[in-house]
């Protein structure tokens, strides 16, 4: 397919199934899949164009806690020039003299595949399974769970994983005993990749125009989807700064730019830290799929401030505070006051978020909840956490019921948790913060549901909250 | 050995997995000089389009030409069957109708060009929903009709009857490719047509009607699809006639390609149905009549809508025989996209409605939905409501046996009681349910199929008919059959893409009859060509021809193991004696037939059969649900690929799955598609598959006349996902007391969570709903609640005769908000009990018309049906029937008598008498639980 020449065009540079490629004379907002497939590269397929698929998988060559790893993600998600310097498998290296990787051999062997058009696809967020470091025993069937398949109804799929052993011996494996390719700066018409914070913050001072863009999980859905163009772009992935992971006695600072496949791992693989609260495991598979959670940020997450976005409610719900970086300096804010209207946060001009600090003592008891048409990987309902702290007496010591999809932001209920300060945490106290809920909160209803349902599970959710804590206690 | 009736993978399988495989887009790289297309799109879901000036797009770098009626050298019209889908329209139909089109060097150009196109508009009033189209009488097509009997007076006839309505949602194809073709000129002025297509022959008499070209210069080709699922029937044709329109005005190559956004708010639908229906049965849930009107969404053109409504209509009895029926069907004319086929083709639909009724009948009844549902089955000897005899009905019951059995239904009803006894707030449910599914196309003559088979002469073939592969294994399955056919290995045969220079006037590839169809017409032609190679290889082997066989690639004499020639000394020796190597094919399904008029015939060549066992778990706080385990017992006849039937039958049910839950289509107030991506509309995905997923094949199903005694297996497995949807009406039922469980569908969360709502609040549970709400503080109840568990029990033990341990177990559920409220949690403790538990509680219960050893309760109900005033005979006959009845289940005889007569006494004894052991000790329960109520609503106020 001939893409478009454009007067801003630009030139990068990658690894393609092992060989150098150069892009050029390209606009910035092509992605990586309409260059692949530009290329005769057609294994990767557009499904949606906007990361709900995987059709357009492809692996990127990333380090991780554990080791060199192949990291499945959405080539219909990547501006082109964010795959600079990057090093990048798709589906046609997989194959080698005529024979099947065993990924491929499986999905052949089970009936994995029907119109086929998805197999790709799931065949490289297998593949990067197969290979994961320090995987033990079957690959893992969710490691697919970005990947729709319309036509198998997926179980000859799971029968191909769970067929899988380790990872065979060869060039793949013997490629994950070296580091991946460390990111380098990058600056072309329209897009730049800064080294370090200061340039990042001189740059965007210069381009008052600029956006940043991590992940790119929700831009270039803008650009895919409704045709956005965005004059001049700033990524942000090789700022170390915004790459931060560390436990003190002031709490966990989560830097803005990991991925939260990155923060999820690193924070578990901390000893020093705090160990991970139960809201965050029911928070984690929740969050979007593991093809976005393998490139979506925390800090993107925040800073595009969607009512539905499945971040703010559990950092809400932590105390959260944000540290932004800026013209004047660093400067903290709580997240309860970082969301000001709709798609408004407090992140002034020239302005970036660089971490999120989760104050320590975390809660005692807290859960994260979200209500969706599919059961994972879509976009709430409502999504709720709540996190409830009690004194000794069994009165509530510190009460924090945070809410997606109930506002135009994200929110906590504060004078719900008001109502229930000081008293015992019984069905009483349920019901007390459940009145002020219905009372205070004034959803919209639009195809997600109606105004009447997120209403009503924002107290039906908070009833299960209470209800799942006696259950535990029972147990 | 074999090769037909084997599991062998996907014939594209290797191409699948190594991204091999072509689709039509694949292809855009290979055209230089390739034109892309984009429409200008209509604001409005009705208006007129009052001017149009393309020529402004023209000055947009990039933009090569526009496209407008006035460059149709043709008739600008891509209508399959009523040409009432202009492609320029001057009155738009629906929300973004493409008016004109853009053609760009880049895609992007063409995108900017047609931002650049001026239209006005003069908006018009639109039709958006069913019930504003039946209000403003715009209808397409109907009231079609089938009847049977005099329903109405059936239904008047009846103990009982129910009346209701249910709303059905459409269902997006999702297919993960979207629409697409790729046009250019050949050779000598013709055009060719790559097209993402189930029926390349309509494509092409399409772009032939739109060129003004005869079909002779038309050529369409179809590598593969990428699913299609029913939703390139008809809808490939207008975006194949565009792009020939451009590559004939330009005589560049021109591709359309709709990305998701576009395709889902510009292609046709699964129908939205809205269902009336009234029903007349008796007391054991046999429906004597029923009226049933069916009114689909069809959007703004005809498009297949009427055959979608036929077989909505054929299939309103699904695996039930109905005395008495009346099926009405009206097509809606809505400014909407114009819906189209789907997998199912409207037989879902009108499954869906009388498996509502029948549920609807149990719960009227208190009866178990299964029993009410094998109450109604066909037997064989019956016939349907449209006069056709239902070939192998046994098979209906055979399946529901061995089903039941294999997924051991009973012993999970009782677990799942006792689990939802013990969660107040999450419940689980399991049903089963039937498919009956016809096979063949309704209208008859495109039950009808070619093929043409090449040999070469170094032995390898090429196979070609006019069936398209969109990964349901078509080409899989006919390969097989050839393979099998000539003797020879499978990779000795190469599967050709389906071309209409070919094999002409195909039939859609559609109605799940395309192995039947072009399976047998291959079979045909292979049938040739081993006729006249048998004489030669007789010749090279020294035996007769009829002794010659052909297998392994090989063609030896029959009981001779030593002397073999290869194949391809066979065709060789055969093209030297100047034998023609290449056979058509030609098959046509006998006996079928339909007559509208009457709504009388034999439409289908068989039926295929199947049911499903579903359980799944509801969460009362969010109306969320899981699907735990599906077992499904199918007959897909022989399998003729086992690998293959097992994807289609797993894929279906996954898909129907989809239909009845996560997938939500809706459309806003301004007529726009408001699920118009993946982010906004939800497939199954992983969270959908159930962690069991048991799939069998009904043995010893051989289907004869038909390819290799297999069975169609593409649509019916999509019907069986009703079993989950039945059961999440289960999992309601529970948090409630019993009663209709109205739910329209597709059953989100947000519509299981209302159902719960409205049940919890019938049975009086308080669900912390904050102040107010509720029904007001009962005097004895609120006693009853504060009584502690001793007390409790002395007031209540006797409820369920002699058996105390109910309402101990039954007082944790305390406080009741009425009195339907304690017994539902003292019912569900019974339900929850052993068996033996619950087989004690039964044989507590005293001998009617015994005198001795009655509870001093059951002494007086007994007395009030006049047991105490027999005469010597009806005295005489009680006992008889009652030692029978104790000898054969080995418990008394219990039933709520008050309100009964000894005379009904006498007949249900008799009646009941015939129950097997199993459905009688449920029917026993069933009883113990209504004198429960009675003897509740005496001592609690």
């Amino acid at each position: 397919m001939a893409l478009d020449p454009h007067p801003d065009t630009f030139s990068v540079e990658f690894l393609l199934n092992g060989r150098a490629t150069c892009a050029e004379n390209l606009p910035p907002h092509t992605t990586l899949l309409d260059f692949l497939r530009s290329r005769g590269l057609t294994g990767a397929k557009e499904g949606c164009a906007e990361g709900e698929c995987g059709a357009c998988t492809v692996v990127m060559v990333k380090d991780r806690r554990a080791g060199t790893a192949y990291v499945p993600v959405n080539s219909c998600l990547l501006f082109l020039p964010m795959a600079a310097g990057q090093e990048i498998y798709t589906v046609e290296a997989l194959a080698g003299n005529g024979s099947l990787s065993e990924v491929q051999q499986a999905m052949v062997d089970y009936g994995g595949s029907q119109c086929g058009y998805c197999t790709p696809g799931f065949v490289m967020s297998l593949f990067a399974e197969q290979h994961r470091p320090g995987r033990e025993g079957p690959c893992d069937p969710h490691s697919m769970a970005g990947n729709l398949c319309r036509c198998t109804g997926y179980r000859p799929i799971r029968d191909a994983a769970r067929e899988l052993g380790p990872a065979p011996e060869g060039a793949f494996r013997a490629r994950l005993a070296n580091p991946a390719p460390r990111l380098v700066p990058v600056s072309c018409p329209g897009f730049s990749r800064p080294g370090t914070l200061a340039e990042c913050l001189a740059l965007m001072a210069g381009h008052p125009e600029a956006r940043l863009i991590a992940g790119g999980t929700d831009l270039v859905v803008e650009a895919n989807l409704r045709q956005r163009r965005f004059p001049y772009l700033i990524g942000v992935e090789a700022l170390e700064e915004l790459r931060v992971f560390r436990a003190s006695a002031e709490g966990i600072e989560i830097g803005a730019g990991l991925s939260f496949a990155e923060i999820d791992e690193r924070w578990r693989a901390m000893a020093a830290a705090p160990p991970v609260p139960r809201a965050w495991d029911d928070w984690v598979p929740l969050f979007a799929s593991p093809l976005i959670r393998n490139r979506a940020t925390l800090g993107g997450n925040l800073a595009t401030a969607s009512p539905i976005g499945d971040g703010a409610p559990l950092l809400l719900a932590l105390d959260a505070r944000v540290r932004i970086a800026g013209p004047r300096g660093e400067r903290m804010t709580p997240l309860d006051s970082f969301f000001l209207d709709y798609r408004r946060t407090a992140l002034e001009p020239g302005e970036l978020l660089v971490s999120i600090l989760l104050p320590a003592p975390l809660p005692a008891a807290a859960r994260f909840y979200k209500a969706a048409k599919r059961r994972m990987d879509d976009i709430s309902t409502v999504a709720a956490c709540f996190a409830i702290d009690l004194d000794d007496g069994g009165r509530v010591l510190r009460a924090r019921l945070a809410l997606g999809g109930v506002a135009r932001v994200p929110l906590r209920a504060v004078e719900a948790e008001e109502a229930i300060l000081g008293r015992r945490w019984n069905q009483d106290a349920v019901r007390r913060a459940r009145d002020v809920l219905a009372r205070t909160l004034h959803p919209i209803g639009d195809h997600r549901g109606s105004a009447a349902y997120r209403l009503a599970l924002a107290g039906s959710l908070l009833e299960k909250f209470w209800w799942e804590q006696q259950e535990e206690l029972a147990a | 050995m074999k090769i037909a009736g084997q599991p062998v993978p996907h014939e594209s399988a290797h191409g699948h997995a190594t991204g091999e495989a072509l689709y039509t887009d694949d292809l855009a790289g290979r055209f230089p000089r390739l034109l892309h297309a984009w429409p200008v799109l209509a604001p409005h879901a009705h208006a007129l389009v009052t001017a149009l000036d393309a020529a402004p797009a023209l000055a947009e770098p990039g933009v090569a030409a526009t496209l407008t009626a006035a460059d149709v050298p043709g008739e600008a019209d891509s209508g399959a069957n009523r040409h009432d889908e202009p492609l320029f329209p001057s009155e738009v139909m629906y929300h973004r109708q493409p008016v004109a089109w853009v053609l760009g060097e880049t895609l992007e150009a063409a995108q900017r060009g047609a931002a650049r196109v001026s239209v006005e508009w003069q908006p018009l009033p639109a039709v958006l929903t069913i019930a504003d189209a039946i209000a403003a009488g715009s209808f397409h097509a109907g009231p079609l009709h089938l009847r049977r009997g005099d329903a109405a007076a059936a239904m008047k006839a009846s103990p009982h009857r129910l009346q209701g309505e249910l709303a059905i949602g459409g269902q997006e194809h999702f297919y993960l490719e979207t629409q697409c073709a790729i046009a250019w000129l050949d050779e000598s002025g013709g055009v060719v047509i790559e097209s993402s297509t189930q029926h390349p022959s309509e494509t092409q008499e399409v772009v032939g009607r739109v060129l003004g070209l005869p079909r002779h210069q038309v050529t369409v080709e179809c590598l593969r699809m990428g699913g299609a699922f029913g939703g390139k029937e008809v809808q490939a044709n207008p975006w194949a006639a565009i792009a020939a329109l451009g590559a004939w005005k330009t005589r560049r190559p021109v591709r359309v390609r709709l990305p998701r956004a576009l395709d889902m708010a510009l292609t046709g639908k699964r129908h939205p149905f809205l269902a009336r229906f009234e029903a007349g049965f008796d007391g054991e849930g046999r429906l004597q009549g029923a009226a049933i009107a069916l009114y689909s969404d069809g959007g703004w053109s005809l498009d297949l809508s009427e055959p979608v409504m036929w077989r909505a209509m054929f299939h309103a009895d699904n695996a039930y025989f109905l005395p008495a029926v009346e099926v009405a069907g009206t097509v809606c004319r809505t400014h909407k996209t114009s819906q189209t086929a789907f997998r199912g083709f409207g037989g879902p639909q009108g499954m869906l409605v009388i498996e509502e009724i029948l549920d609807r009948v149990a719960r009227t009844l208190s009866l178990a939905p299964e029993l009410v549902r094998e109450r109604n089955f066909y037997r064989e000897g019956q016939t349907t409501h449209y006069g056709q005899p239902v070939k192998d009905a046994a098979r209906i019951a055979t399946i529901w046996r061995r089903l039941q059995a294999s997924s051991g239904f009973r012993e999970r009803r009782q677990e799942i009681a006792r689990f939802n006894a013990a969660h107040p707030h999450c419940k689980r449910g399991i049903a089963i349910t039937p498919v009956k599914f016809g096979i063949s196309f309704t209208a008859t003559f495109f039950n009808q199929a070619g093929a043409l088979v090449l040999i070469y002469r170094d032995g390898s073939v090429q196979v070609n008919h006019g069936g398209t592969e969109m990964g349901q294994g078509l080409a899989t399955k006919v390969r097989q059959i050839a393979a099998e056919s000539l003797g020879l290995p499978l990779q000795a045969l190469r599967m050709m893409p389906a071309r209409t220079d070919k094999v002409p006037n195909t039939s859609a590839t559609a109605a799940s009859a395309s192995t039947d169809l072009n399976g047998a017409a291959v079979a045909d032609a292979c049938r040739q060509l081993r006729a006249r190679l048998a004489p030669i290889a007789g010749a090279m082997l020294g035996c007769p021809p009829e002794a010659v066989r052909f297998a392994g690639g090989e063609a030896f004499s029959e009981g001779d193991l030593v002397q073999r020639v290869p194949f391809a000394q066979v065709v060789e020796a055969a093209y030297r004696q100047r034998v023609a190597l290449f056979a058509q094919g030609y098959y046509r399904t006998p006996g079928i037939h339909f007559d509208q008029k009457t709504g009388r015939g034999e439409p289908f060549h068989y039926f295929a059969y199947g049911a499903a066992v579903a359980e799944v778990e509801v969460d009362g706080f969010t109306g969320g649900h899981r699907v735990l385990r599906v077992d499904i017992l199918h007959d897909v006849g022989e399998s003729l690929s086992p690998l293959i039937d097992r994807g289609q039958v797993e894929g279906g049910f996954i898909q129907g799955l989809g239909w009845l839950t996560v997938e939500e289509l809706l459309w806003d107030a301004e007529g726009r598609v408001a699920t118009n991506s993946a982010s906004t509309y939800k497939l199954p995905a992983w969270s959908e598959l159930p962690e069991v997923f048991e799939v069998a094949f009904l043995e010893q199903a051989a289907e004869p006349g038909v390819i290799c005694g297999s069975k169609a297996v593409g649509e019916p497995p999509l019907m069986l996902a009703i079993a989950a949807r039945e059961a999440i009406r289960e999992a309601i039922a529970a948090f409630g007391v019993g009663g209709v469980v109205a739910l329209d569908s597709p059953a989100t969360p947000e519509r299981i969570f209302w159902a719960v709502e409205r049940g919890a609040r019938r049975a009086g549970f308080r669900r912390g709903r904050g102040a107010g709400g509720g029904s007001g503080p009962r005097v004895t109840l609120a006693e009853v609640n504060g009584l502690a568990c001793e007390r409790f029990v002395g007031s209540l033990g006797g409820v369920f005769e002699q058996s105390p341990w109910v309402a101990e177990r039954a007082w944790w559920r305390r406080p009741f908000g009425d009195v339907d409220a304690l017994h539902a949690a003292m019912r569900f403790q019974v339900a929850a009990a052993t068996r033996a538990e619950q087989l004690a509680l039964l044989r507590a219960h005293p001998d009617l018309g015994a005198r001795a050893a009655m509870s001093a309760t059951s002494a007086g109900e007994q007395a009030g049906a006049g047991l105490d005033r027999l005469t010597p005979d009806e005295f005489a006959r009680l006992q008889r029937l009652n030692a029978r009845y104790r000898e054969k289940f080995t418990f008394p005889f219990i039933l709520a008598v008050k309100g009964s007569t000894k005379h009904d006494i006498l007949v249900a004894l008799e009646r009941r008498l015939e129950n097997g052991v199993e459905e009688e000790f449920q029917e026993a329960l069933l009883q113990v639980y209504r004198i429960a109520r009675f003897r509740l609503e005496e001592s609690v106020t």
